[in-house]
């Protein structure tokens, strides 16, 4: 079960070190607080798991925004009903996100392509409108569903006694907010993480690659490619599932919104601005992203002119207008643009920019040698 | 029963098949026998491929049926097909051109072993060490031992349809199909080939080949099938057929 | 009986609305077989000339009155828009119809986009797979939206419908019924029959024209045009221009119905792409047809009788017969076999 090759085995603790310290690297960029750091372990589960759908099949999926949305209606209903216990609750939010992918799954794989996408995308919009309209009993519609002092939480009242605040999620005592609640999503995070490493290693994980590299070929060869397709598109849609129920069981607030296509689409930047197909590239978009979003949006006009400063006035004023336009509010405009940047000259994300500045490095380390032993040569 | 029947691996019966009003195939009636090479020639849109394409369910025929060693292929899919043991080598190579050549073989080998559909990911790749061997091997026979390692996509056109045969022997089938093999390339690889496949032959393996160049249907046919607006209308030895005048024009002076 | 009439009428503005958007997407990938998500915000920029057209020629002189003083005791501000002062009248019937002039700065300023769009990025993509076309086009999407967001902000502009198209036409009395069955807003009518028109004169331009010949024997078969030596690229770059056109002509005359904010692209995208793959992927026809059909379909869901029996049944009823159609018919209504289907 846990070997796995030497090289995967590497890049395993490497990320776990990454992953576990992070409340100290991302001090200097002003990163380090528990509600964000969540949000980078959250988002990074997330992603690896679009990717072992995306990035191994090439099938591109616009319904795993409904997943999250699952997951996260399912943690707080746990919540309310049973216990704050966060093991329990994404218990539930794999069993009913899986149930909810199976059930998806099993239609949408009739068709690929851009059928497949179109089929994805139209139950994530019906997941979307029925929660904001009919399904408001169990969604609660626009206020999104949440904590009442009156919920039932029938395990956890057997033990303690209805206090008079809100409840806060918490593993046998320990809470599930501020740093120990990151500690938490970090380690789900790599056991994610590491699944999604035994599943790329695995003959499964070549057979998904057969698939998206010619997908007839893989029905001539003796395969059944549909099970094949099912299985990943379940395992990953649990893993947005989980997603959704680390969004619940850090902030147990669930709303519809997490289900529209947008959301989804958001995934799919996060994945192919880091580098689809690959491990680490998935995590390193959902990262930038999820920068982007919480500390270039909070950027305005005074923290630029503090930025710009020492330029010249008349121009200073020109360079805060034009950049003010790309951060704050405008991050958008900044996301769509590196977006559009990735798709055209790198297609396959940062890190095919980290391979090839690699290369470069490695070609030109390569001629130094050579012309140093060429000149020992000369020199012999 | 005859003696000759017991013999029969595949059989193509009565089948036809129409696109529209186009009839690509009609009485088609061939039987092919244990460890032979049986080719099936014909001038450019006789049919050939369509038949190929029935044999392996990718189309299904309007009429008749295919059935392998007593047991109806038609109306099963394309996997099934192969796992009882049908293997096809395409007229324009099919291959993984985004996996590695090894892996090409490895997940041909895994088809095989596995079947079609095991769930397999507590084993790493890395530990699959006989189906590994076995790839390298082939491989090696088949003059791609230092390609292993390149993308199937950047191989030469000659060195994929080799590399689509490896795919399909490793998996030890019952019966092999070729289209064209050979088409396009130059002498010197034409004969490589022919080389290649008189070593397939020999070990006993059953063989329809399709082919334009009849140099090579003669160095490796034991029998031949002309095939010519989807009608056979003519069977027999290679020098029979040589013989033949319906085959002289109708192929010939096709060609000429 | 009267109810059912009148929600078909009131599905069938929002249908000519989906059947113009969907027909420009199925022009760009019939001709360029691209799959262009970037679509909606085409729509969008369409409806965002309008409100530029009324923004100019709102624009007002203010002169501080002399002797008057307005309730607060400062001098007076006296506001006269500059198109008042310099063409009198013309100036007032130019604002009274904004959006019908704004037709006219929406034709150059949607074909040149289109234009620059194609050449810029679009005709890179041509041979690239339609999930990396969708993803390009997906993210120039979000950078259109977001640029109309930085200039106009995020809230809706309404915008005014002329006066002789206010209030609502009494469509019952004109065929014998009595007053008050059958009303219906008459600008709605006005954008029924201008949808109509301009899919009248696509159709017309693609079938009586040589330029429209071309196009159409490309979209069945390109590699056969171009060998005939005809240079088939300016021609389909022509026409996403056409359909930027049409796109941006639909987004102009709807901004009276919904008032535009930068968000209108995205919410008709997802439903125009519904209706293109219902209607069939390259087929114009299927296109118009399945963009009336829906809309019509919705608005009969969203009535209480029907919603009674279902629930929430107009909220998903035309993504529900977008997974039927592509469960049982891949190809859509009127589609040829075989578009995609892998
Ligand atoms: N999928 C198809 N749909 C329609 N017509 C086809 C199809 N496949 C083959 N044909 C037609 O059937 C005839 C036989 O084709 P094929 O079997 O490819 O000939 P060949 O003998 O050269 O391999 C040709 O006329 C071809 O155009
Ligand atoms: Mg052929």
């Amino acid at each position: 079960m846990f070997n796995i090759p030497k090289k995967d085995a590497i890049t395993f603790v490497l990320f776990a070190i990454v992953v576990l310290t992070m409340p100290i690297w991302l001090t200097p960029f002003g990163a380090s607080y528990p509600a964000l750091l969540q949000k980078f372990a959250i988002y990074a589960l997330l992603a690896v798991g679009y990717n072992l759908l995306f990035g191994l099949t090439g099938y591109l999926s616009f319904g795993h925004a409904a997943f999250l949305g699952v997951g996260s209606y399912a943690a707080v209903w746990s919540f309310k009903l049973l216990s704050m216990n966060p093991v329990l609750a994404l218990s539930f939010a794999i069993l009913f996100s899986g149930i909810f992918a199976l059930a998806i799954g099993y239609i949408s794989l009739r068709r690929s392509g851009i059928y497949f996408s179109i089929l994805t995308l139209a139950f994530a919009q019906m997941s979307y409108k029925l929660a904001y309209s009919v399904l408001s009993p169990i969604t609660h519609g626009e206020t999104g569903l949440q904590l009442t002092l009156q919920d039932p939480r029938a395990i956890d009242l057997m033990f303690i006694e209805r206090g008079s605040s809100l409840p806060t999620s918490n593993l046998f005592g320990i809470s599930m907010s501020g740093y120990s609640g990151f500690y938490f999503t970090a380690i789900i995070l790599l056991i994610g993480f590491f699944i999604a490493q035994k599943i790329t290693s695995s003959p499964f994980g070549m057979m998904l690659k057969g698939i998206k590299s010619n997908e007839n070929r893989m029905n001539y060869t003796g395969f059944n490619t549909k099970p094949y397709m099912l299985t990943v598109f379940v395992i990953s849609g649990i893993y947005a599932g989980v997603a959704g129920g680390l969004l619940s069981i850090t902030d147990p607030l669930a709303g519809a919104e997490r289900m529209q296509w947008t959301a989804s689409g958001e995934l799919v930047l996060m994945t192919i601005l880091g580098g689809v197909g690959t491990l680490i590239g998935p995590v390193i978009g959902a990262w930038l992203i999820k920068y982007f979003e919480n500390i270039f949006s909070a950027w305005n006009e005074s923290v630029l002119h503090g930025f710009f400063a020492f330029l010249p006035d008349g121009f200073e004023d020109i360079v805060v207008t034009i950049s003010s336009k790309f951060v704050g509010e405008g991050w958008h405009l900044t996301l769509g643009l590196m977006f559009v940047l990735v798709v055209v000259f790198l297609p396959g994300g940062i890190m095919e920019g980290a391979r090839r500045i690699g290369t470069m490095f490695k070609n030109n380390k390569d001629k130094k040698t050579k012309q140093s032993s060429d000149s020992e040569k000369g020199e012999g | 029963m005859a003696k000759a029947s017991e013999n029969i691996v595949l059989h193509v019966a009565d089948v036809h098949k129409t696109f529209g009003g186009l009839h690509a195939l009609s009485d088609v009636d061939l039987s092919i026998e244990e460890a032979k090479t049986h080719a099936i020639i014909g001038p450019n849109g006789a049919g050939k491929s369509t038949l190929l394409n029935v044999i392996v369910g990718l189309l299904p025929p309007t009429r008749g049926a295919v059935v392998l060693d007593g047991e109806v292929l038609t109306g099963k899919k394309p996997h099934e097909i192969n796992q009882m043991g049908v293997a096809r080598v395409f007229q324009t190579p099919e291959i993984f051109i985004d996996l590695s050549v090894i892996d090409n073989v490895m997940v041909s080998a895994f088809a095989k072993r596995d079947g079609a559909f095991k769930l397999k990911f507590s084993k790493s790749l890395e530990n699959e060490k006989e189906i590994n061997q076995r790839a390298v091997k082939i491989l090696t026979e088949f003059g791609l031992e230092d390609k292993m390692q390149e993308h199937a996509g950047s191989l030469s056109r000659g060195h994929k349809r080799r590399l689509e045969l490896a795919m399909c022997l490793i998996q030890q089938p019952r019966i092999l199909l070729l289209d064209e093999p050979t088409a396009g390339m130059s002498r010197h690889d034409t004969n490589t080939t022919i080389d290649l496949l008189k070593d397939i032959k020999a070990t006993g393996m059953t063989i329809v080949i399709i082919e334009h160049d009849m140099h090579v249907v003669f160095s490796l046919a034991d029998k031949v099938s002309v095939l010519a607006g989807g009608r056979i209308i003519a069977e027999g030895t290679p020098d029979e057929m040589r013989a033949s005048t319906i085959v002289k024009k109708a192929y010939l002076g096709e060609a000429s | 009986m009267d109810a059912l009439i009148l929600q078909v009428l009131n599905g069938l503005d929002k249908g000519g609305a989906y059947a113009l958007i969907a027909l420009g997407l199925t022009l760009v990938f019939g001709t360029l077989g691209v799959v262009n998500f970037a679509h909606g915000a085409l729509f969008m920029l369409g409806a965002f000339c309008a409100v530029t057209f009324k923004k100019i020629i709102t624009l007002e002189q203010i002169v501080l009155s002399k002797t008057e003083l307005s309730p607060w005791g400062t001098p007076l501000e006296i506001r006269t828009p500059y198109a008042q002062q310099w063409f009198g009248d013309f100036g007032n019937v130019l604002i009274e119809y904004s959006v019908p002039f704004s037709l006219l700065l929406a034709i150059p300023v949607m074909l040149f986009i289109g234009i620059a769009m194609e050449r810029g990025i679009i005709k890179h993509f041509y041979k690239r797979p339609h999930a990396e076309q969708i993803l390009v086009t997906f993210g120039l999407a979000i950078v259109l939206q977001e640029i109309v967001k930085a200039f106009f902000g995020a809230n809706p502009n309404p915008q005014p419908i002329p006066q002789i198209f206010m209030g609502a036409a009494d469509l019952g009395v004109m065929v014998g019924m009595a007053e008050n069955v059958i009303t219906y807003p008459k600008w709605r009518l006005v954008y029924l029959f201008f949808s109509l028109g301009v899919i009248a004169a696509v159709f017309a331009f693609l079938r009586f024209t040589t330029f429209g010949l071309v196009v159409r024997a490309g979209m069945s078969d390109r590699e056969t045009v171009s060998m005939l030596g005809i240079n088939i690229d300016k021609r389909f770059t022509i026409m996403f221009g056409i359909a930027a056109v049409v796109a941006g002509l639909a987004g102009v005359m709807y901004t009276p119905i919904l008032p535009p904010d930068y968000t209108l692209g995205m919410d008709f995208l997802v439903l125009s792409f519904i209706v293109v793959v219902v209607g069939g992927m390259g087929s114009l026809p299927g296109a118009v047809l399945a963009g009336f059909m829906l809309g019509v379909v919705q608005s009969l869901a969203s009535m209480t009788e029907v919603k009674d029996i279902i629930p929430g049944i107009d909220q998903i009823i035309i993504y529900l017969i977008a997974v039927i159609i592509l469960l049982v018919r891949p190809r859509g209504l009127l589609g040829k076999r075989g578009v995609m289907e892998n």
